[in-house]
């Protein structure tokens, strides 16, 4: 049986996310050649419809409020449920995202329904799709399935590849939603991230341990990340040792991440570390200690001082790109 | 004030996984609360000091979850409860640990309820929003700052590195994010403490739940290891031919630049 899936599309910063073409993606595959319909919330947002169109969705729905400028579980709740109830469908895909982290579990409670989170990879299609997530910060994995009710998932950015965009119509409608009562009111955002490069969307991560030594120490791997339109991020000890804000930390506690590439710059590779960042595809450990831990799950490997490596590895790449 | 907090025991990070029959192996291994949980009770303890009130710990499993508890008591947590599910229960999801607590909450009129943010083993994030929503009562996610007066609310919470600055009020459920404090270790005489304070164990009998009414809305097929890497290479040479063959390799043969 063919199924029809809601995909609630994200922007960011004026642009739509990656990780909602990517969500996308696995609605396509769930719906074993159903319909894909993306949903938009926000104060503005129609704008993007025609390229989530491009992007696979069939058609689009928008709500917008100006109530809906800024994330709340209220806001989006509402909105969302008002389009659930206009669509009835039988899958629904978020990005696991901070907003997705966040909305997913009120939707799936008031559905009463079942909610696989932090999905990595999806086999099979239509009603015989498996979900993949990691568990345990990635030292294993699960496969799982909905057993009864709606097919409710939330995919980890930079995992399922997006489809291939090309010229589509598809029909943009919009709804329109009150949205009340809202608990929670937002007074400001202060952005702390870098560059605007999300840790856990990011394509390339530099990250420094104890080895980076202090808060400028950080510096040439910010160099590094700049220069491959990557992230920063750290290990526990460097975060610790106050060099750089808990937000950057990544392992069993702080952020898991898959990028493409992972480099990791004066971080020993404890347990935990590894959890977080292993399963990520290409990783190159730069170290002093021949017998590092971060060593065994590198896929190259450099015996030496970070703060001689990394500026010319710099250079290096500054050469060829 | 009255204050909730959700906690779970889980595999101690330093843990190396072994999975057996498709499980995974639990014999031997050390257990802890799981970290998040630790800032979420010490966040309890502080607005307890702070606005006065109790500090109740409740956490769903069997009965070695005790020490998990006991550990919250000595921290300083007034009470705690554990709803015993081993008999009854063979499988249970977000969806059936989120009802249980729900329904053990719902006459209790919690002011604040807090929880971590996700937990280190299953990962999901689900059971702290999922009983906000059960209870009819707001929920605020990854918080890393949390100042009360009455009954509003100022927190700063982390999205994805950012911070986002807000209000709301009471009653509230939160989840805590690292970097919301820094969790006290039980003194000896904490300890001593907490052995004589109230650890009240129940059943889903007790709270008038059939097995029913939370059968799991997912499955679990198969738990497995990651395939094990092939060993990396170690570059050779002098640095400048190192940092040259690596920008080669990530270029052309690994192509991820």
């Amino acid at each position: 049986m063919s199924k029809k899936v809601l995909v609630l599309a994200e922007t960011r910063e004026g642009a739509l996310r990656n990780v909602s073409f990517e969500a996308i993606a696995a609605a396509k595959q769930i719906s074993g050649g159903g319909e894909v319909v993306a949903v938009l919330l926000g104060d503005s947002v129609s704008e993007f419809g025609a390229e989530l169109v491009n992007c696979g969705a069939d058609r689009v729905i928008t709500v917008e409020h100006p109530h809906l400028k800024s994330y709340t579980s209220d806001g989006y709740g509402q909105a969302f449920m008002a389009v659930i109830e206009q669509e009835n469908p039988e899958g629904i895909v978020f990005g696991h995202t901070a907003v997705g982290k966040d909305l997913s579990p009120k939707i799936a409670s008031k559905l009463q329904a079942g909610l696989i989170s932090d999905v990595t990879t999806i086999e099979g299609e239509g009603e015989d799709a498996v979900f993949v997530r990691p568990i345990y910060s990635g030292k294993a994995f699960e496969k799982k399935t909905i057993k009864e009710g709606i097919t409710f998932v939330t995919v980890r950015p930079n995992n399922i590849a997006p489809l291939p965009r090309e010229e589509r119509s598809g029909e943009v409608s919009s709804l329109v939603v009150d949205i009340t009562n809202l608990r929670t009111i937002i007074s400001n955002v202060v952005r702390k991230s870098a560059e605007g490069v999300d840790l856990s969307e990011a394509k390339v991560i530099v990250a420094g341990g104890r080895g980076v030594k202090s808060a400028d120490g950080f510096a040439p791997l910010q160099e590094l990340a700049n220069l491959l339109g990557g992230a920063v991020g750290a290990s526990r000890g460097a975060c610790d040792a106050d060099y750089v804000d808990y937000s950057l930390q990544i392992g069993q506690t702080g952020k898991v991440v898959t990028p493409d590439l992972y480099i990791a710059a004066g971080i020993s590779g404890a347990i935990q570390h590894l959890a977080g960042m292993s399963n990520s595809k290409v990783i190159v450990a730069i170290n002093k200690d021949p017998e590092a831990n971060i060593f065994k799950v590198a896929d190259y490997g450099i015996v030496g001082d970070l703060f001689e490596v990394v500026p010319m590895l710099t250079e290096e790449f500054r050469k060829v790109m | 004030m009255n204050i909730y907090v959700l906690v779970k025991r889980t595999f101690d990070t330093e843990e190396k996984l072994v999975i057996s029959n498709g499980k995974i192996q639990e014999d031997g291994a050390e257990f802890i609360i799981n970290p998040y949980d630790e800032y979420a009770i010490e966040e309890a303890i502080t607005v307890r000091d702070a606005h006065g009130g109790e500090v109740t710990v409740i956490t769903i499993g069997g009965e070695e979850a005790e020490k998990q508890l006991r550990t919250a008591l000595a921290m300083g947590a007034d009470k705690a409860v554990l709803i015993n599910t081993e008999d009854d229960l063979d499988e249970m999801d977000q969806y059936t640990t989120a009802y249980i607590l729900a329904e053990y909450l719902r006459d209790k009129n919690p002011d604040l309820i807090l929880a971590g943010n996700v937990a280190i083993d299953g990962g999901s994030g689900q059971v702290g929003p999922r009983v906000a929503d059960l209870l009819g009562i707001n929920y605020v996610t990854t918080i890393t700052n949390l100042q009360i007066e009455g009954t509003n609310v100022k927190i700063v919470r982390d999205i994805e590195g950012d911070a986002e600055e807000l209000e709301t009020s009471l009653p509230l459920l939160v989840t805590a994010q690292q970097g919301l404090n820094e969790p006290r270790y039980p003194s000896l005489p904490g300890i001593m403490k907490a052995k004589k304070k109230p650890l009240e164990e129940i059943e889903i009998d007790d709270l008038d739940i059939d097995e029913e009414d939370v059968e799991p809305k997912t499955e679990t097929l198969e738990i497995y290891m990651p395939p094990k890497k092939a060993a990396g290479r170690i570059l050779e040479g002098d640095l400048a031919t190192q940092v040259s063959e690596l920008v080669g390799l990530l270029r052309n043969e690994a192509k991820v630049i």
